[in-house]
């Protein structure tokens, strides 16, 4: 009896030790892409500089100065004043700190970023499995739809829709979100559930007596996740990248953002011949901002690329 | 072939119809109607409203409307522009789609190919410096904020060095000598590229299967160097031609920053393929029979790490009129994309809606053709 309990650990205790070791494996790959560290790298700044700005604002920063919206610095003459050691990034023409817009707007740009990659990737997963598992007229419907979706111009499209509906940073993900869920990534996940369908296990579920939406919901979509996990990275730079073209062109009912801190800049004439590197801070920061954790997601998709996709990889 | 082509056609027809029937639920969705844009005017009372109203058949049940919306695009009647009355929306977009069409399809053309022939040397020298390197800069340079990439092309290129105009498409002092329309010099440039292209195609075709390697390597050289002659000559003796020359000065930063930004996406792409293709057991044969390596590179593995590519050239054709957008509104290029972005910035929803409506037929059109040039590349498919 005393044996039998020794000889046995808890289930939790071996799931956990298993998932860490291929945990391990994987890490061990992404780690031998190169590439996908340094995304992670990049990531990891911009969630510091995330964090710093609530730090700051509630420490050091006065918040009639540093508000990066309704903020103005009385003390310096000249507004857009040069990076000093009490703007960082300097001040923008309305007199307020761009390194305190910068941070403010990275946690918007991660929210959204990401809220809208999960929404796609959430209907694009379910989506893609339910029209795997029962096929016919549902998985010829979604499949045509989403042949549509992906001949929409989204960017075209968001620029009419902008015209018609308020567009905030929520709604903007909701959309953007939504489109893209029922777009390509249905199609590329529906083929990867074609493939765990047709496996055995699948078949002693249906044998033991699983209802459908169990299968789905334990065996299938669980073995999809992986892609939808990988195709949820380029989703997020796809969000980002929208919000900062459309902030842009000033369609969206935001306060303050990246794309926002260009188009202030581009509006008030500072991107204009050699205003382009004289005023530096009002431009350069910003539009980094947006490219560096656009290809920082990028880079993240591409190394789980070469661990979920098996044909990739070196051996 | 011809029942291959049916199918598509009648595919492409439903899917237009979706297309179509998703934007008119879009439209509907939205709380009011267009007559609500006067109801803070004083000039248009509400007995006026109720006449627009009945003019443009609001008041009509919603079918009757649905039925009118199908009838009045597939007649090609998109109402008439509010910002540049009264114009009709068609006339617009007739004139300001050569101008895109033009830029893109240069554009288009290079880094496809660029991006070709960099994916294939990456994925054949893998785990080299050259790869990590190029990888980083692709993505970059695939992500990067468009705005800020074009405004920094045009500082460097345009305002620092002077290399080319700074914006817009011509340039006035040149063309307010000649009575030209920019459309019809848009017109000869398409017509006469389509045909050194067609040109240029058809002799390779009917030159590959030539005996000697050589005479059918000469072959395409010759015509592709006649083209250029040809085209040389008429852009330097013809009016035309030297408005043309114009042009073509001002597309080349607009067609360079569209470069820069699309190459990557498809380097990408092509190296993933051909590292799937590395793999085949022909790549291998080839490799043991003793091939230049160049040779199994360029004919044995490239060739078919082609196919997945070509499939997402047709998919991309959202994206690049999405890219094209932003682009053009950099470079003031007054195509589809500036007039749509102009036309929402001035509340002329017509003009938008009816640019909207018409790229995504354009797009499918665009499709239906790289489906068929598909076909044509890969023998597997059947035309069924």
């Amino acid at each position: 009896m005393e044996a039998a309990r020794v000889r046995y650990e808890p289930l939790w205790k071996v799931r956990l030790r298993l998932w860490w070791r291929s945990f391990l494996t994987n890490w061990e790959l992404f780690r031998e892409s190169k590439i996908g560290p340094i995304g992670l790298g990049i990531i990891i700044f911009f969630g510091l500089l995330a964090i710093v700005y609530p730090i700051l604002m509630a420490t050091v920063w006065d918040p009639a100065i540093y508000d990066p919206v309704t903020g103005y610095d009385w003390e310096v003459p000249m507004h857009p004043s040069p990076p000093s050691t009490k703007h960082l990034l300097g001040t923008d023409p309305w007199g307020r700190d761009v390194f305190a817009q910068l941070t403010y707007s990275t946690r918007a740009e991660f929210f959204l970023g990401v809220f809208a990659a999960f929404i796609t990737v959430f209907i694009g997963t379910l989506v893609g499995s339910i029209s795997a598992y029962y096929g016919g007229f549902v998985d010829t419907f979604f499949m045509r739809l989403a042949d549509v979706v992906m001949l929409f111009p989204m960017l075209a499209f968001l620029i009419v829709l902008s015209a018609m509906m308020d567009l905030n940073l929520y709604s903007l993900a909701v959309v953007i979100g939504i489109i893209g869920g029922f777009g390509g990534i249905t199609i590329i996940l529906k083929s990867q559930a074609l493939s765990v369908k047709v496996k055995p296990y699948i078949e002693a579920a249906k044998v033991a007596g699983g209802s459908h939406f169990h299968i789905i919901v334990t065996h299938i979509i669980p073995n999809v996740l992986p892609l939808s996990f990988l195709y949820m990275m380029f989703n997020v730079t796809g969000a980002i990248f929208t919000e900062a073209v459309l902030s842009f062109f000033g369609l969206l009912n935001i306060q303050m953002s990246w794309g926002i801190m260009v188009e202030m800049a581009n509006i008030s004439g500072y991107l204009i011949g050699e205003n382009v590197t004289r005023y530096w801070w009002l431009f350069w920061p910003a539009s980094l901002s947006i490219t560096l954790l656009c290809s920082a997601f990028y880079l993240v998709g591409r190394g789980i690329d070469e661990i979920v996709n098996p044909r990739l990889r070196k051996r | 072939m011809r029942k291959y082509l049916l199918k598509r056609l009648l595919q492409i027809v439903i899917t237009l119809y979706i297309y179509l029937t998703l934007i008119f639920i879009i439209l509907q969705a939205q709380p009011g109607d267009i007559t609500d844009l006067y109801i803070m005017n004083p000039k248009i009372p509400p007995e006026a409203r109720e006449a627009i109203k009945h003019q443009l058949g609001l008041d009509k049940p919603l079918f009757f409307q649905y039925l009118q919306y199908l009838k009045n695009i597939s007649t090609g009647n998109l109402g008439i522009s509010f910002s540049l009355y009264p114009r009709p929306v068609w006339d617009i977009i007739k004139e300001r789609l050569p101008r895109t069409v033009v830029l893109f399809l240069v554009a288009y053309i290079i880094y496809f190919y660029l991006g070709f022939q960099l994916g294939k040397i990456i994925a054949w020298k893998r785990g080299g410096f050259i790869e990590y390197s190029s990888t980083v800069v692709g993505v970059f340079l695939w992500t990067v904020f468009t705005p800020w990439w074009g405004l920094l092309l045009i500082y460097i290129f345009a305002f620092k060095l002077g290399w080319f105009p700074i914006g817009k498409f011509i340039d006035p002092m040149i063309w307010r000598n000649f009575d030209i329309s920019s459309n019809y010099v848009f017109n000869m440039i398409l017509l006469v590229g389509g045909a050194a292209t067609l040109f240029i195609f058809l002799t390779y075709v009917t030159a590959r299967r030539f005996v000697p390697r050589r005479t059918a390597k000469l072959a395409t050289l010759g015509s592709l160097l006649l083209s250029l002659g040809v085209i040389g000559w008429l852009l330097g003796t013809t009016t035309v031609g030297y408005l043309a020359m114009d042009i073509l000065h001002h597309m080349i930063l607009p067609v360079f920053t569209l470069t820069t930004i699309g190459f990557g996406g498809y380097m990408l792409l092509m190296r993933d393929s051909m590292l799937e293709t590395i793999r085949e057991d022909y790549v291998m044969a080839a490799k043991a029979k003793g091939l230049p390596d160049k040779a199994v590179r360029d004919k044995h593995a490239a060739r078919n790490a082609l196919l997945p590519i070509v499939t997402s050239f047709i998919l991309a054709l959202a994206t690049v009129v999405d890219g094209g957008i932003i682009t053009e509104t950099i470079f003031s290029w007054p195509g589809i994309g500036l007039t749509m972005l102009s036309a929402i910035l001035e509340e002329d929803l017509p003009l938008a809606i009816g640019a909207l409506v018409f790229t995504g037929v354009f797009l499918l059109f665009a499709h239906l053709v790289a489906d068929i040039l598909y076909a044509y590349l890969d023998p597997r498919i059947k035309y069924g």
